[in-house]
């Protein structure tokens, strides 16, 4: 039985290897993929078409536009059914771990993380808003901002930050998240364009048409953010207490 | 054994990144396969999908090219970005333009580490919702092992198949009973073993 | 209208916020978004079934973004690209999902307290996927619609019981090195071809000659074997009897129907629309080596389905048998297999969702649905009971419901291409599926346990006291979708000429073998 297992892996691998002769010269500028008229028209046409400097947040809030919108779906379903399947499942009664002590939380981490949370999360602003510019966007800002709440939680305990960030709110933040992006989608529509074609929007706020472009993708990050750090916490928060909510690691 | 043109060559000097690519695919592969613990086929599962990212930015991949992120020369924005102690700003002032194809030579091709991103995204998602399901099968049935799992839940269906067979529909009481002792049970024989062995789970 | 195709699947996803954040107040509300969501979405996807049909070459493409391709090169923006037959599959899924979704407000209240709101959220957007995978054009966006639907449907499942959870995880390792392996096969036509734009891709494999070429071989075996796992192909499909029985009512209601259909379609849009007749059928391997697979599939889905004694397992063996019904009729490569293909995809997904509405019913109302549970059962629910086996009877093939002329097509479609395994595996499964269902209809009326035990009292006598043999049909709100699915069953096989002709609509556009030589 365990050497069948090997039968399958090693046939994918002979199969994969015998592929990889046959790929184009390594790093060519004239490989298929970076020569194609997609990934000329992506590196030419961006400054011109969103005025983003930066592509990689161009072709993912924009022209994939609706990748990213179900990318966004994929991270609130991953909070919803985490939730679902850890929901009153378990022993209600917390079972006391044989190496737990109770302890108060420890006065120097207290306050090492006191000073730290504010800077991890303005920084996670950072990253969300410059996205355009540099690298960053909503996914790696919404990580941090989360990771600045699992802090809060791991140097306190799960009750702390939730108290600052009660779980009925992941829901209702990561809703709305969605709720930003598609909606942007929805409001281009009704001004007259496909969904997502934020360059409608132009019609109603004082900018150019690819201005509109620009600010729209900001207003999706955003979206994006308020998403993943919700589910981010919200993950958290459920997978370290097995659904429970009450003490944590 | 490395002269030009073999595969060998080809392969582990040309083209690591696709060998190590294929070899990190089929070790995860394997544990998704073959590893009894649900945990490491957790790990298997992410290290498979970490080879698939590493292949797709491997497309990515284009000689004497930068960031897919506009160089000040050609920031739509014209000055946006450049150094205050260069006195030039006037020479970058212009407005957006399209790159004529010399210049798309000097960018990475941005669409496989958009694809990865979301490929990422997805990954986390799963894991998360897989660790969820682990933890809920420990509630259940007090082990991680698949063979442990399989046994216990053998036995419990025949349990509860001949309980419903023997007891008239109205009196179903006894059965509850019975698994509540069976889940009882089962409890303390997993922590008698996981007294021998380290708990799967991470702890402080 | 001009965005109803958009509008399939903002329904649902509107729909699905909206359950998730005033569900925490009010659960009660949950139910009637999740209706109302279903139905603007299906009255959709018929405006667009219109559409479709009303414009000459019976393709509708959307481009998100507004990236139009008179502008701009093809495959910058996401491209939603409705054929005939992806509306079709799209209006299925979207009417699975409303008679679902109207049936679900009994056992979802019962089964999963306290979660409707997260239950309505997963719901809806398990049906978004579904419905974007039909209708998508790009390889990319179908991937990531697939973990949609992947990740929803094992929330779905898992919400149950302890059990459903440890079956899910296997789903969910196999599902996800199925999605991974399609995920890497795009990524080597992407090496190749540089586009991810379906039609794209193929414009391009047929223009550069890109058929020879190892990279698409291996891109196409990949892929294939990707969607293989995720439809539960026979050597593949250790996960769906498991998750599929062990999940609660409404899921299976949902899922068993339309997920394994819903990825047949991916295959033959892949081998038709993206790698091409010619690419896919021009190497003997696959056209050789998965009919033989069908068959052996076939086979052993049928006699482990005959080995089991309880309704909802008996059911999710029979989807495996129909997937290689429908696989096998892709693969023996002619124009009345694809034919009778794609019109059981569309049969198989009504006469499972009767089976399974009918299931859930008895579930509810005897409390098991093993065998030994049924005695009876026809004096107690026969409008149920009624719904129920005009779903089995569709199964068998037994006319005029909808299931004997799927399969006559598969038959036609064995003959032309000579392949006799297929066509005496294909009698051979029918006569298993007769000897299931009138098994089944012999437990209720005779007074025999499972164990040969006689339990009655002589001629005509159950062993049941009045008590248990009295007029007792369920709830109205599960009953009246059951009885629609059944009428839709019954309407698809009277009407059966309808749907071919557009089946044949679309075919039309290939070049495919119609055996003329041999008439």
């Amino acid at each position: 039985m365990k050497l069948l297992s090997y039968i399958p892996v090693l046939v994918v691998g002979v199969l994969l290897l015998y592929a990889a002769k046959d790929f184009p010269e390594w790093g060519s500028p004239d490989a298929p993929a970076s020569k194609s008229p997609v990934s000329s028209h992506f590196i030419a046409n961006t400054g011109v078409d969103t005025e983003v400097p930066n592509m990689v947040t161009a072709v993912l809030a924009d022209y994939r536009g609706f990748d990213t919108m179900f990318e966004t779906v994929v991270v609130f379903i991953a909070g919803m059914a985490v939730l679902a399947i850890l929901k009153n499942s378990g022993r209600k009664k917390l079972v006391k771990r044989e190496f737990e002590v109770d302890a108060e939380p420890d006065l120097i981490v207290t306050n090492t993380v006191r000073l730290l949370v504010p800077v991890i999360q303005i920084f996670a602003f950072y990253v969300l808003a410059h996205g355009h510019v540099s690298p960053g966007g909503g996914f790696q800002g919404g990580v941090l901002m989360g990771a600045s709440f699992i802090l809060v939680a791991l140097s306190w305990d799960l009750e702390t930050a939730l108290i600052r960030f009660p779980l009925n709110w992941t829901t209702i933040l990561g809703g709305l998240g969605i709720f930003l992006y598609a909606g942007i989608g929805l409001l281009s529509m009704f001004l007259g364009g496909e969904f997502l074609d934020y360059s409608e929007l132009a019609n109603i706020f004082p900018v150019s048409r690819e201005m509109a472009r620009y600010h729209a993708m900001l207003g999706v990050e955003i979206g994006v953010g308020l998403t993943v750090t919700a589910i981010m916490f919200s993950l958290y928060a459920n997978l370290s207490t097995e659904g429970r909510l009450q003490r944590g690691l | 054994m490395f002269e030009d043109g073999t595969i060998i060559n080809e392969l582990l000097i040309e083209r690591l990144n696709y060998f190590i690519y294929v070899v990190l695919l089929l070790i995860g592969l394997h544990a998704m396969i073959a590893k009894k613990n649900l945990i490491k086929k957790l790990i298997g599962m992410s290290i498979f999908q970490t080879a698939i990212i590493l292949f797709y930015v491997s497309i990515g991949v284009k000689e004497g090219s930068t960031i897919p992120v506009y160089l000040p020369e050609h920031d739509p924005h014209g000055s946006h970005s450049v150094p205050s102690d260069t006195n030039e700003t006037s020479h970058f002032d212009h407005g957006p333009v399209i790159l004529d194809s010399s210049l798309v030579k000097g960018y990475a091709n941005p669409l496989p580490h958009v694809l990865m991103l979301t490929a990422i995204v997805v990954g986390v998602a799963t894991l998360g919702l897989a660790l969820a399901l682990c933890q809920r099968i420990y509630q259940g049935y007090g082990t991680i092992e698949e063979d442990e799992l399989l046994a216990k839940m053998e036995s419990r269906e025949i349990r509860s198949k001949t309980l419903s067979v023997q007891i008239p529909k109205d009196q179903k009481l006894p059965k509850k009973d019975e698994l509540k002792k069976e889940k009882s049970r089962s409890v303390s024989k997993s922590k008698t073993l996981s007294a021998s062995k380290p708990k799967p789970k991470g702890k402080k | 209208m001009e965005n109803s195709i958009a509008w399939i699947f903002i329904f649902p996803l509107f729909g699905s916020v909206a359950c998730a954040i005033l569900g925490i107040s009010n659960r009660k509300i949950c139910y009637p978004i999740a209706v109302l969501s279903m139905a603007g979405s299906l009255w959709a996807g018929i405006e667009t079934l219109r559409q479709v049909l009303s414009v000459n070459d019976h393709t509708v493409s959307y481009l998100f973004g507004g990236w139009t391709l008179d502008a701009y090169p093809r495959g910058v923006g996401i491209e939603f690209h409705a054929d005939i037959l992806g509306i079709l599959i799209t209006l299925v899924v979207l009417g699975v999902g409303l008679l679902v979704s109207l049936y679900s407000k009994l056992p979802v209240e019962e089964e999963t307290p306290g979660k409707e709101p997260l239950f309505y959220t997963l719901f809806l957007l398990q049906v978004t996927g579904l419905a974007g995978i039909c209708l998508t054009g790009d390889a990319f966006n179908l991937y990531v619609l697939i973990e949609v639907a992947a990740l929803t449907g094992y929330g779905l499942i898992a919400i149950g019981s302890n059990r459903a959870a440890a079956a899910t995880f296997n789903y969910l390792i196999l599902g996800t090195i199925g999605a991974s392996l399609y995920l890497l096969g795009v990524g080597y036509i992407y090496i190749k071809t540089g586009t991810l734009n379906m039609v794209g891709i193929h414009d391009i494999i047929v223009a550069e000659g890109l058929a020879d070429s190892a990279t698409m071989q291996v891109a196409f075996v990949l892929v294939g074997v990707g969607i293989l796992i995720k439809m539960a192909f026979f050597p593949f499909h250790a996960w769906l009897p498991n998750a599929y029985s062990n999940a609660p009512t409404t899921t299976s209601c949902l899922l068993a129907p339309v997920v394994t259909k819903v990825m047949i379609y991916v295959m033959i849009r892949m081998v038709l629309s993206v790698f091409g007749v010619e690419f896919s059928f021009e190497s003997t391997l696959w056209t050789d080596v998965l009919p033989w697979l069908v068959v052996v599939a076939i086979v052993c889905a049928a006699v482990m389905a005959l080995a089991q004694r309880e309704i909802k397992r008996m059911l999710s063996y029979l989807i495996v048998a129909e997937v290689g019904y429908m696989v096998g009729g892709v693969w023996i490569y002619n124009y009345y297999g694809l034919i009778g293909s794609i019109f059981h995809v569309i049969s198989d997904a009504c006469m499972t969702l009767c089976l399974f509405l009918g299931a859930g019913l008895i579930l509810r109302k005897a409390k098991t649905t093993h065998f030994d549970g049924l005695r009876g059962l026809f004096t107690k629910m026969p409008l149920t009971m009624t719904g129920f086996f005009i779903g089995g009877f569709s199964i068998i093939g037994l006319p005029p419901t909808c299931g004997f002329f799927s399969k006559w097509y598969l038959i036609t479609g064995g003959m032309v291409s000579q392949r006799w395994e297929y066509m005496i595996v294909l009698m051979f499964s029918t006569m298993v599926m007769v000897v299931l269902f009138f098994r089944m209809i012999e437990r209720i009326h005779l007074a025999v346990s499972e164990s040969g035990e006689n339990l009655g009292h002589g001629h005509g006598d159950l062993g049941l006291t009045d008590q248990q043999t009295r007029f007792d049909e369920g709830p109205l709100s599960m009953l009246i979708p059951l009885l629609l699915a059944s009428a839709v069953v019954l309407v698809v096989g009277i009407y059966n000429q309808e749907v071919v002709s557009l089946i044949e609509v679309f075919l039309s556009d290939f070049n495919l073998p119609r055996g003329e030589g041999i008439k």
